[in-house]
């Protein structure tokens, strides 16, 4: 122990104060961005933020194990989440439970002024630090290894079993119990088969008209009578109304149809 | 400069991720929230261990980050579920307990 | 007499093993069954002939004897034995029970051939005999009790025993269900009484109660019980009697009751059942001779029931209602006697004798008469029977001319004596001779009317009234030797043990010798006025029902035929003097259950589901606002925390 007590250096201080400030801009990036991703990177910005500042308090392991940890495998795991729910899914920030924003905003403020002047009127004792310069010190990981598996073994037994349950209960709630019989190549073909007197065709619908002028999946084949086919263009673009109509057919092209079927 | 500042960081950080939970709809930001407030308190064990040179503090960093570790794979399997079923992830729209 | 006191019990025992055979063996015993119950009831007869005779050889005063046989409870200060009591009070009822109780069960061999639940039926009649028998046997009021409750479930079973739970039986069930409630309220009096005397005496045997009333001879002072406990005792055993035997002012059950087979009614509705009240007062004697009061008012309800019935019977076109109207005014006549202290039990219970022969013949020869009619029942469709039922005709005759009075059929040695007993002056209040007397010769005649009627309207006329289909036709020796039976008791049991004071001899030494009083008419004059208005009232009738054509609809006649028709309007009277009150009282009672007390208790639940709507809003099911909801906990905690102890460590 250095009786002397702790004396933060003034390159700490200054990682401080240039990294709690943004610490907290980001923070607040996770109350305030509409984006999902981008409340994930502000989260992400924190905690590599937060493992500095654990390195920086004499603190190396945690450090580590924190930008590991948090922003490896947490974080990722958000990302995954995130894009399985649909990245693009912005949050609306009206509210919707009368009176929420003011009880939450009123809540917050309180717990951070509560907080902070706890903080603030609490009479510390002097700093002691963790001998951080000596390599012999208490700060290193086998040190904290000391700790960790001699006086906490159990509780660090405990955790491993906590952790088994939790993955194998992520297992279970993820899983998806098959309701119908899966889909191969036969099933689909009988069904089709057993769907033509519905007007199902068996064969490909013919594919869109393609002209000298006009090369698109919008405009509809013509049939060997000179109508349009319409099953022609994609489904969603006839429902979406943007299909367009073929262009005119000359009528010397026409020659061979006869009289009859002209104007049908 | 004075340790406590890293508390008062912590509680600042806390108080954020307290409004997070409270103000937003999207399951997985709220659970961010969750995250940042386990963080600070992470901070404050962190910076207390240091004031005392008590390791211990930083153990329990460590079984807090672990149990959060856990804690987050069972939450978004929820989370997972749930969008399954309702296909939204709004905690406003998960109210089957309403009274 | 000890050598045969063992057989007691037997006579309980008999008819109770027999009921309990026809009651457990179910379907196995319908084919023997109703000779069963016949031959239960004979040997309980042939048991009770066999102590009488004893104790007829038995001295006088050796004549009362307590069979103890068991201890039944012992509770507290109370001790009941299970004891028999024989003396000739008790015996005078045990023949007259198993006696006409044995011919009934005859009659009924025949009566209820055709119905499919004879053996319940038998077994029923069983049950009766055994709980009338323990009545008129028990050595205590609490074992009287248990048959005086006997009789009554078993005279509800058999009221209503045709009552199918079909609407066109409903009638049975409703009489059944009026004679057990109005027989209730009787009870309350004897379970009073009984209370009273235990409070009083400590016991209720008869051995320890009666003599404490009259005290050891040298004065009232030296009774255990006062004269005002006296009166109430006796006017709850009163109350008692009147229940059980339709005497005003609880006197509407009966004639409903007729809804029974017709030999219930002659064997529980007219000989033997309804007669426990007077065998009641009679037993009570002394307690009524301690308290004069109570007497005054078993006078006056006897005198009141007499004419009642009498007036009732009048009006009746129904056979079996008239004879009820007729047992009830004819039971009246015993009350009557009862209350007259010792000259009147033993004339009483002669009465009542010669009353259960001849009632039990005219109801068993009403039987015949429906029998023969298809269960016809009402007399204006009878007439001119008496040359098809010739058997009927003269025993029913018989019981006519007892019932009347003439002599020497029995109900003249009987009746007779009541009237002479009526006319006899009470210390200090002279009026009471006159008034009583004047009443039993009155409904002597009125009596003489309605019998006469009944009879002439059955039997007489020379244009029958029949509806049509009719084939009336004698019964099968079965039922008319029964009839034969009862009608030469009718004729002859009055004579043979009336003259020279046989029966009052007989039971001396029960109710004690009666000092010679003169009435305030001689004896001569009082029998030649009766007779005079009996012949008178026969004359009447016979004028009216026979030589007159009767019309097969009945007239509207006067307010007072129509009054008697509808009973003098007792139903009515009960429904608005009790029905009506106690409907009030338990409406009092609903409403101030429901709207004050249910309603003071609704407050609380009220209170609670308020609250829990306003609370249900907290759960409002957004996760959102319960973590708001634990954050700002916290907050409040993290403060209160901050500001009581934060504060004061910072110092």
């Amino acid at each position: 122990m250095n009786p002397a007590g702790l004396v933060i250096s003034t390159g700490e201080t200054v990682l401080f104060w240039v990294i709690a400030p943004l610490m907290v801009l980001a923070a607040l990036g996770l109350l305030f961005v509409k984006r999902a991703v981008h409340a994930a990177m502000c989260l992400v910005f924190v905690m590599v933020s937060m493992a500095v500042l654990y390195i920086a308090q004499e603190a190396p392991f945690l450090g580590v194990v924190q930008v590991v940890v948090y922003t490896g495998a947490v974080m990722m795991l958000f990302l995954f989440v995130l894009m399985l729910v649909g990245v693009d899914a912005s949050d609306s920030l009206t509210e919707t439970i009368r009176g929420q924003r003011w009880i939450g905003l009123l809540i917050g403020l309180g717990l951070a002024v509560v907080l902070g002047s706890v903080v603030a009127r609490a009479a510390f004792p002097p700093a002691v630090g963790l001998n951080g310069g000596d390599p012999g010190g208490v700060a290193n990981p086998q040190a904290l290894a000391r700790v960790l598996f001699g006086d906490y073994v159990v509780a660090m037994e405990a955790v491993g079993v906590l952790l088994v349950t939790a993955a194998v209960g992520a297992l279970v709630l993820t899983h998806r119990r098959r309701l119908t019989p899966k889909q191969n190549q036969r099933s689909v073909a009988d069904a089709r088969i057993k769907a033509l007197p519905d007007g199902v065709v068996l064969t490909p619908l013919p594919s869109p008209g393609v002209y000298a002028r006009s090369n698109a999946m919008d405009t509809p084949a013509l049939g060997p009578d000179g109508e349009q086919v319409p099953q022609s263009v994609s489904r969603v673009l006839r429902i979406r109304g943007q299909e367009r109509p073929a262009p005119h057919v000359p009528a010397d092209e026409l020659v061979h149809t006869p009289e009859s079927e002209r104007d049908a | 400069m004075d340790i406590t500042n890293y508390v008062v960081l912590a509680a600042a950080l806390f108080a954020i991720g307290a409004t997070t939970v409270l103000l937003r709809r999207n399951a997985i930001v709220v659970f961010m929230g969750v995250e940042l407030m386990l963080n600070a308190t992470n901070l404050a064990f962190v910076t207390f261990a240091r004031l005392h040179g008590d390791l211990t503090g930083q153990v329990l960093a460590f079984f807090v980050m672990v149990v959060a570790a856990a804690e987050v794979v069972v939450g978004l399997a929820i989370i997972v579920t749930i969008f399954r079923t309702r296909r939204s992830a709004s905690v406003d729209d998960v109210n089957l307990l309403k009274g | 007499m000890n050598d045969v006191i063992g057989l007691a019990p037997w006579l309980i025992g008999f008819p109770l093993i027999g009921a309990a055979i026809l009651l457990l063996g179910g379907k196995a015993t319908d084919r023997w069954g109703h000779w069963l119950g016949v031959l239960a009831s004979a040997a309980s007869g042939v048991v009770g002939f066999i102590l009488m005779f004893r104790m007829i050889g038995t001295p006088a005063e050796e004549r009362s004897i307590d069979h103890h046989l068991w201890t039944w409870l012992s509770a507290g200060g109370l001790d009941v034995d299970l004891g028999i009591r024989l003396d000739p009070l008790s015996l005078t009822f045990v023949m007259l029970v198993t006696f006409v109780g044995t011919l009934i069960h005859v009659y009924s061999v025949a009566y209820m051939d055709h119905d499919p639940h004879r053996r319940r039926f038998f077994a029923y009649l069983n049950l009766f005999v055994a709980a009338m028998l323990t009545l008129v046997l028990a050595d205590s009021y609490l074992l009287l009790f248990v048959g005086w409750e006997g009789v009554g479930l078993a005279s509800y079973l058999l009221i209503g025993f045709w009552d199918t739970g079909r609407p066109s039986a409903r009638e049975n069930a409703v009489a059944a269900k009026k004679a057990f409630v109005m027989n209730r309220i009787g009870d309350m009096g004897l379970i009073a009484a009984m209370a009273l005397m235990f409070s009083a005496v400590g016991s209720v045997r008869f051995a320890d109660v009666l003599p404490a009333v009259a005290g050891d001879g040298t004065g009232p002072a030296s009774a255990l019980i006062s004269t005002g406990t006296a009166t109430a005792i006796g006017l709850c055993l009163l109350l008692a009697a009147c229940g059980k035997s339709a005497q005003f002012p609880l006197q509407a059950w009966l004639g409903d009751a007729m809804a029974g087979p017709t030999p219930v009614s002659a064997l529980i509705h007219a000989a033997t059942m309804v007669t426990a009240g007077v065998y009641l007062m009679v037993r009570s004697g002394p307690i009524l001779e301690a308290a004069p009061t109570a007497q005054l008012v078993v006078v006056i309800v006897g005198a009141v029931t007499l004419l009642f019935g009498a007036v009732v019977g009048t009006a009746k076109d129904d056979i079996k209602k008239a004879l009820a109207a007729s047992t009830m005014s004819q039971i009246g006549y015993m009350m009557l006697a009862a209350g007259l202290g010792p000259a009147g039990y033993a004339f009483a219970i002669f009465h009542l004798l010669t009353h259960g022969f001849f009632k039990a013949g005219l109801f068993l020869g009403a039987g015949s008469v429906m029998h023969a009619m298809s269960d016809q029942t009402d007399m204006r469709r009878f007439g001119g029977l008496s040359r098809f039922l010739p058997i009927t005709w003269i025993t029913m005759g018989l019981g006519w001319l007892a019932i009347l009075g003439i002599p020497p059929f029995s109900g003249f040695w009987s009746k007779d004596g009541i009237i002479e007993a009526a006319f006899i002056p009470v210390e200090g209040q002279p009026w009471r001779a006159w008034v009583f007397g004047t009443v039993a010769v009155l409904g002597a005649a009125i009596t003489a009317f309605y019998m006469t009627r009944l009879f002439f309207m059955t039997f007489g006329g020379r244009r029958p009234r029949w509806t049509e289909g009719q084939h009336p036709h004698e019964g099968s020796p079965l039922m008319w030797w029964p009839l034969v039976f009862l009608g030469v008791g009718s004729a002859a049991l009055g004579a043979v043990l009336g003259i020279g004071g046989t029966f009052t001899t007989w039971l001396e030494p029960v109710v004690g010798q009666a000092e010679h009083h003169e009435p305030v008419l001689p004896v001569p004059v009082i029998i030649t006025v009766t007779l005079v208005v009996v012949v008178l009232g026969a004359l009447l009738a016979f004028r009216m029902y026979a030589v007159q054509l009767v019309p097969e609809e009945a007239p509207r006649g006067s307010v007072l035929t129509r009054a008697a028709r509808r009973d003098l309007y007792q139903d009515a009277a009960n429904e608005t003097l009790v029905v009506l009150p106690a409907h009030g009282v338990a409406r009092l009672v609903q409403v101030g259950d429901r709207d004050v007390v249910d309603r003071g208790w609704g407050v609380l639940p009220q209170a609670v589901s308020w609250f829990g709507a306003v609370f249900r809003k907290a759960q409002s099911g957004y996760v959102r606002s319960y973590a708001a909801g634990m954050a700002g906990g916290v907050l409040v905690i993290a403060a209160v925390a901050w500001l009581v102890v934060g504060l004061g460590g910072a110092q």
